[in-house]
């Protein structure tokens, strides 16, 4: 039977069972003569789930490397089904994935891939992200040496960050195709930055002394305090090494007016 | 099956456009009714810029360069400054109930602002529901409620962006029970209702009618021809239906099918040119598979001018005679 609810709302009885095969085919929708059509229906369904699933497909391809394709299919079928897209711009879509993948049971004995994830997500938002210049080191030189301590930067909208315990630098460069594959030391952490100053997206290796600081300037702390983060974490943080990577990677925008 | 041959539409579907403001790309006017253009991807971008054949303008959908810089804009900037764009978008919404984003068509007319393309189209399908996006264009019952839905969206979408649009026709492989007109009825309702013009895909004609047990010919009779003002050709696949009929999927994965180019040949002759477009959006075959895709269908408008300028020279040597 046919509920006026779903003769006036259509689209929500269409739409319940695009990405939950259990939901059966809506009795509105028909072949030709009044014909049931559920392969028919099958046909929407197969299209929103395989399109969503290739979206993911395309955002995280170092992912399916790591893990194989027919895994990672299976990992994105349920992504998909857990955390449809809320917006229409897929290039956006993904920002949970890699909290997804983290608690995935299948893929907990890679403890690396939701870094990975992270990382990817990062790159397609660098790649994305607004032409903006980066900041110029003669804004810098207008500063009162005293007050140096005190800035706080903006970050440029390509930038992103993203900490590991793991060697992710160069997984992620050879499941990219960007690094000939090789072995890794597992126990070599690895944290990076991507920036893109210009036209071109740049991945930049950083320890944990370094990774801490441009944490802290991601934050919007000052100089100073990002300083101290760096040297609690490492004591052999250079700060001059670290200022040089944050102008020379064009990963701030602009100084940020107190 | 029946089919009947098609009425003499004699109107040139084009519709028309405002002037560009922009000088520094090649045109912003209207495409002249004999061009032939194809999908845009990325990797084609060398091969276009070294021969582009005769492709007259390419096609991009809108949602690829909703981001806010980057190599896509980089891209669509070389494109535009060399060759007339046709923005087609195809995550609007507009056949679903609810409200458009606001956040969409601010991205939207942005780049009509930016690009000023010669062509701006949607669909008549919908893609989000309940904040969800579902990514497909999925169908609409043809009822008086869907049409005030649709109708209010147009309406709301050529005010935004300030330009007329066209509206395609879908490709469907199911029917609803709700539906109480004819999809070519239900488009010319929305025509009278908005004043927009129509995209007229000919594969989804032949899709819809095999999947539906019509006849392609009636339903391209019906169509009002008249305010179609760009057509789209593309290829399909083949699968089957819970009885074992042929249901056809509008892939875009292969070359447009021998009936396809038939259907086009008979619109172009009856109707006289109009901008017409090959689209092929997986599988990519090479440049030069797809130029020459579009290559055939400029040599069919090119004939169809030649034709239809002998049959008006005819007239006019009669009515002297």
């Amino acid at each position: 039977m046919l509920s006026a609810l779903d003769k006036i709302y259509h689209s929500d009885a269409f739409a319940a069972g695009l990405l939950n095969p259990a939901v059966p085919t809506p009795q509105f929708v028909l072949g030709p003569d009044g014909a049931k059509a559920d392969k028919r229906y099958n046909v929407y369904r197969n299209n929103v789930t395989v399109s969503l699933i290739n979206a993911v497909v395309d955002i995280f391809p170092a992912v399916q490397s790591i893990v194989g394709e027919d895994n990672f299919r299976f990992l994105a079928r349920e992504y998909v089904r857990a955390h449809p897209p809320s917006s229409p711009l897929l290039f956006l879509y993904g920002q949970d994935f890699a909290a997804f993948v983290a608690q995935f049971e299948p893929a907990k004995e890679i403890p690396y891939l939701a870094d990975i994830a992270r990382i990817e997500r990062c790159w397609l938002t660098a790649y994305h992200a607004a032409d903006i210049a980066p900041l110029d080191i003669a804004e810098l030189s207008k500063v009162d040496t005293a007050s140096i301590g005190d800035l706080r930067f903006a970050m440029h909208p390509a930038t992103g960050i993203v900490a590991s315990n793991y060697p992710v630098h160069d997984l992620f460069l050879m499941h990219r195709g960007f690094m000939e594959k090789a072995p890794v030391d597992m126990t070599n952490a690895q944290s990076i930055m991507l920036t893109r100053p210009q036209n071109d997206t740049q991945v930049v290796l950083l320890d944990a002394g370094q990774c801490a600081f441009f944490t802290a300037i991601e934050a919007q702390k000052s100089l100073g305090e990002a300083a101290g983060e760096g040297i609690k974490t490492d004591p052999n943080f250079d700060l001059n090494t670290a200022i040089q990577m944050l102008i020379g990677t064009g990963a701030t925008s602009h100084l940020v007016s107190q | 099956m029946t089919s009947s041959p098609l009425r003499r539409h004699r109107e040139e579907g084009l519709a028309a456009f405002p002037a560009p403001s922009n000088q520094r790309f090649a045109t912003g006017q209207k495409l002249a009714p004999v061009s032939a253009g194809v999908s845009f991807k990325h990797d084609y971008l060398d091969a276009i810029l070294k021969d582009v054949g005769d492709v007259g303008f390419l096609e991009v959908h809108a949602e690829n360069y909703m981001g806010d810089g980057g190599y896509p804009h980089r891209t669509l900037e070389k494109i535009r400054e060399n060759f007339p764009i046709s923005l087609h978008g195809v995550c609007m919404s507009l056949g679903g109930p609810k409200a458009l984003s606001q956040d969409h068509l601010r991205r939207f007319k942005a780049l009509v602002d930016r690009y000023e393309p010669a062509m701006v189209s949607e669909h008549l399908a919908w893609s989000t529901h309940d904040d969800i996006f579902l990514n497909d264009l999925l169908p609409l019952p043809y009822t008086a409620q869907t049409l005030d839905h649709v109708c209010t969206h147009v309406n709301q979408m050529q005010d935004t962006i300030g330009r007329k649009i066209l509206l395609e026709n879908p490709a469907t492989y199911v029917l609803f029970e709700q539906s109480v007109m004819s999809e070519t009825d239900f488009m010319r309702q929305i025509v009278q209702r908005t004043g927009c013009g129509l995209l007229l895909d000919i594969n989804n004609v032949f899709v819809s009618a095999t999947n539906h047990h019509f006849s392609a010919l009636e339903y391209l009779d019906e169509f009002p021809l008249e305010h179609v003002g760009e057509i789209h050709l593309a290829g399909h696949t083949e699968q089957h239906d819970d009885q074992g009929n042929r249901l056809l999927i509008d892939s875009h994965d292969r070359a447009v099918s021998d009936p396809v180019w038939q259907l086009y040949e008979d619109v172009i002759e009856t109707n006289g040119c109009v901008p017409t477009l090959v689209e092929w959006d997986s599988d990519l075959p090479s440049w030069e598979v797809l130029r020459a895709e579009a290559g055939y269908a400029n040599k069919i408008l090119k004939r169809s001018e030649r034709m239809h300028q002998l049959n008006n020279l005819g007239t006019r040597h009669a009515v002297s005679a």
